[in-house]
């Protein structure tokens, strides 16, 4: 029973992304960028979701992790010959060296997860506002250092050349593999122990968590899985550095917290759901026929709306659309899931 | 260059008189903006990140007001016009359904409002903005003994230290100032004891949006041109400010404040330009080494509690 109860947890959400991936197949060429934005979203959220969903500490610094990700993948993966172009002042060892596409995925993951290792270290002592800031702090200086320090990209520029690998089935893959190690670890005896630090610090401790090295641990995951979803990212669409600070930080967390930031369903349907509205609404941007009649709103108005449903969401269910609970067969039975305690 | 003769460059640029007068300027508009926020979060335990759209929005009304030519007076007006209303119906719609719940959904809410704000800004005025030129004559200088300021840093100071002296007299010597008071040490308590709840709220927030209103004058004067991210810098250097300072008590948050705004502005004025361009970093820098050795804050007394079995 147990066993099958975990089985519905992982094949829902696997299942939800593998039918926004076919799905993605019969569409034209144009709709399927919003598929593949869609499963980068949900890699995003869900790597964002192991450490913030998990702990229960907020952090505004995952983006950090996710731009040095699009940064290592990026650079290492533009032609050699197309380097002195964008980024003259590189490092010689980076201007040398050029890899493919899956190394240069791994490259960002294991920059981001080294990053995060390296910034949790100190800052994992802290909790509340204090977590909150100090990773905003992150953000900025990974931001400030992006932008100005050319011996490591392009600075101000934006990326081109990159390799646009990154199609549907790779970032239907991309996202599968990131939700699986997600699950794997909420299941694993360091998930449970954090989980625990979440409901209950006082408990936890007493019972020989250490809070710290549960919350690292996390961290240094969750920003391994960032850094990851940043390749996938860069391999999709060129981008520059304001691409990946403020409001990647802001939508993302919308989706997290949109779904419901407690349970890995809650990170896929967020992301799934913001993506899906975020579409259609660039669609209206660009005049939109349904049934008959063409609807048209100013363009701009994406951001608008979404961060209009995003406070509603919080003021009217501040446990997020699924409540923070995991899919359950049972939970369809009811009308009102997340009513029931 | 060598090290050394950098130091000695920066040391001396640091004590010069005229950095030391802009610094306090822009240390005494962030304390200002520090109090903003600190108030709302001692009566309400929420962190308004949507601050700094309410000044954007009174930079707004401000250039809006420059653009149609009319009076510097009717512009400052619509500006404190703007800004009150907008803070009541964020007050009303956003803070006062969101009572109780946990920091983190309220400080994500009110980053959801900030967004909002921001592009509706960027809907109706456009990435460019709008300049607000009305009053712009304070950035003449006026020479005291043998030192070029700014007048607009002299108003900046006064403004500050007056309206500081105000709410200090608000507090203190009035019946809503005491109320205010009870509730930021125990909001439960105080309910029981006839305080209520929602008039407390929305005074806090109406002074809080008062003193955005006259930091948006200050800073348009400043900086003229007003785009929908106006403001957002420095309210993120402000909300880092008031919690290194300690958000537990509006007096050492508002000194976080001024302390994170002189720190920039002796930093900006010294610093030589090849490194000036990594401000940010080192000030986020500072922010995350203070948090660490002092989590609770640099100006608060004794540790913070810890929940022990």
């Amino acid at each position: 029973m147990r066993a099958r109860r975990a089985a519905v947890e992982l094949l829902a959400p696997v299942a939800l992304v593998v039918a926004a991936g076919l799905v993605g197949t019969v569409v034209s060429q144009t709709t399927q960028i919003y598929f593949v934005t869609a499963l980068i979203s949900v890699a995003t959220v869900v790597a964002i979701y192991v450490f913030v969903g998990n702990s229960g500490v907020l952090s505004f610094g995952h983006i950090s992790f996710f731009a040095v990700g699009v940064w290592a993948a990026g650079v290492l993966s533009i032609p050699e010959q197309e380097k002195p172009a964008t980024m003259p002042y590189l490092f010689d060892f980076l201007s040398s060296t050029t890899v493919g596409n899956v190394p240069s995925l791994l490259v960002a993951a294991a920059v981001g997860g080294v990053f995060a290792l390296l910034v949790g270290l100190p800052l994992m002592r802290l909790s509340g506002l204090a977590a909150g800031i100090a990773t905003f702090a992150v953000l900025g200086i990974t931001n400030n250092i992006l932008r100005y320090y050319e011996k490591i990209g392009p600075g101000l520029n934006t990326f081109s050349s990159v390799p646009e690998t990154t199609d549907l089935l790779q970032a239907t893959v991309g996202a599968l593999l990131v939700v699986v190690a997600a699950f794997a670890y909420q299941r694993s005896r360091l998930g449970r122990q954090l989980r625990a630090t979440r409901e209950d610090p006082a408990a936890a401790r007493a019972v020989g968590v250490s809070i710290y090295r549960q919350r690292l641990a996390s961290f240094a995951l969750s920003g391994f899985l960032a850094g990851f979803a940043g390749g996938l990212y860069i391999h999709f669409i060129p981008i520059n550095v304001d691409a990946v600070y403020l409001d990647l930080t802001f939508i993302t967390l919308a989706m997290l917290v949109i779904g419901g930031s407690t349970s890995l369903w809650g990170a896929v349907i967020g992301a799934l759901f913001v993506s899906a509205l975020d579409s259609v609404l660039a669609e209206m941007e660009d005049g939109m026929t349904l049934l008959g009649r063409t609807i048209d709103v100013p363009s701009g108005s994406r951001i608008v709306v979404v961060s209009a449903v995003m406070a509603l969401v919080l003021i009217l269910r501040p446990s997020g659309l699924t409540g923070g609970r995991e899919f359950s067969l049972a939970s369809l039975g009811r009308l009102r899931p997340a009513e029931a305690k | 260059m060598t090290p050394a003769s950098g130091l000695t460059e920066f040391v001396r640029d640091a004590i010069d008189l005229q950095v030391q007068v802009d610094a306090i300027a822009l240390g005494a508009v962030f304390a200002l903006m520090a109090v903003g926020i600190g108030l709302v979060f001692g009566v309400m335990r929420l962190v308004n990140f949507a601050y700094g759209q309410l000044i954007m929005a009174g930079a707004f009304a401000l250039a809006f007001a420059s653009d149609h030519d009319w009076p510097v007076g009717v512009g400052i007006a619509l500006c404190f016009a703007v800004v009150l209303a907008l803070s009541l119906a964020m007050e009303r719609v956003v803070f006062r359904p969101l009572r109780g719940q946990s920091a983190a959904v309220m400080l994500i809410a009110t980053f959801a409002v900030a967004f909002l704000l921001q592009s509706i800004a960027l809907l109706w005025f456009g990435p460019l903005g709008k300049t607000a030129t009305s009053l712009v004559a304070l950035n003449r200088p006026v020479s005291v003994g043998g030192v070029d300021i700014r007048k607009i840093t002299i108003v900046a100071i006064v403004t500050a230290v007056v309206c500081l002296l105000l709410l200090v007299a608000l507090l203190n010597r009035t019946s809503i100032g005491l109320h205010m008071r009870a509730t930021a040490i125990d909001a439960q308590t105080a309910r029981l004891l006839g305080v209520r709840a929602n008039l407390v709220s929305t005074v806090s927030v109406l002074i809080a949006g008062a003193l955005a209103a006259v930091v948006a004058v200050m800073l348009t004067v400043q900086f003229p041109t007003v785009t929908p991210t106006f403001a957002l810098q420095e309210t993120i250097l402000v909300l880092a400010g008031v919690v290194v300072g300690g958000m537990t008590r509006l007096l050492s948050a508002t000194l976080g404040g001024f302390l994170i705004g002189y720190v920039s502005g002796l930093l900006g004025g010294a610093l030589p330009s090849s490194q000036s361009q990594y401000l940010p970093s080192f000030l986020f820098g500072l922010v995350i080494l203070v948090l660490l050795v002092r989590p609770d804050g640099l100006f608060t007394r004794g540790r913070g509690l810890v929940e022990r079995v």
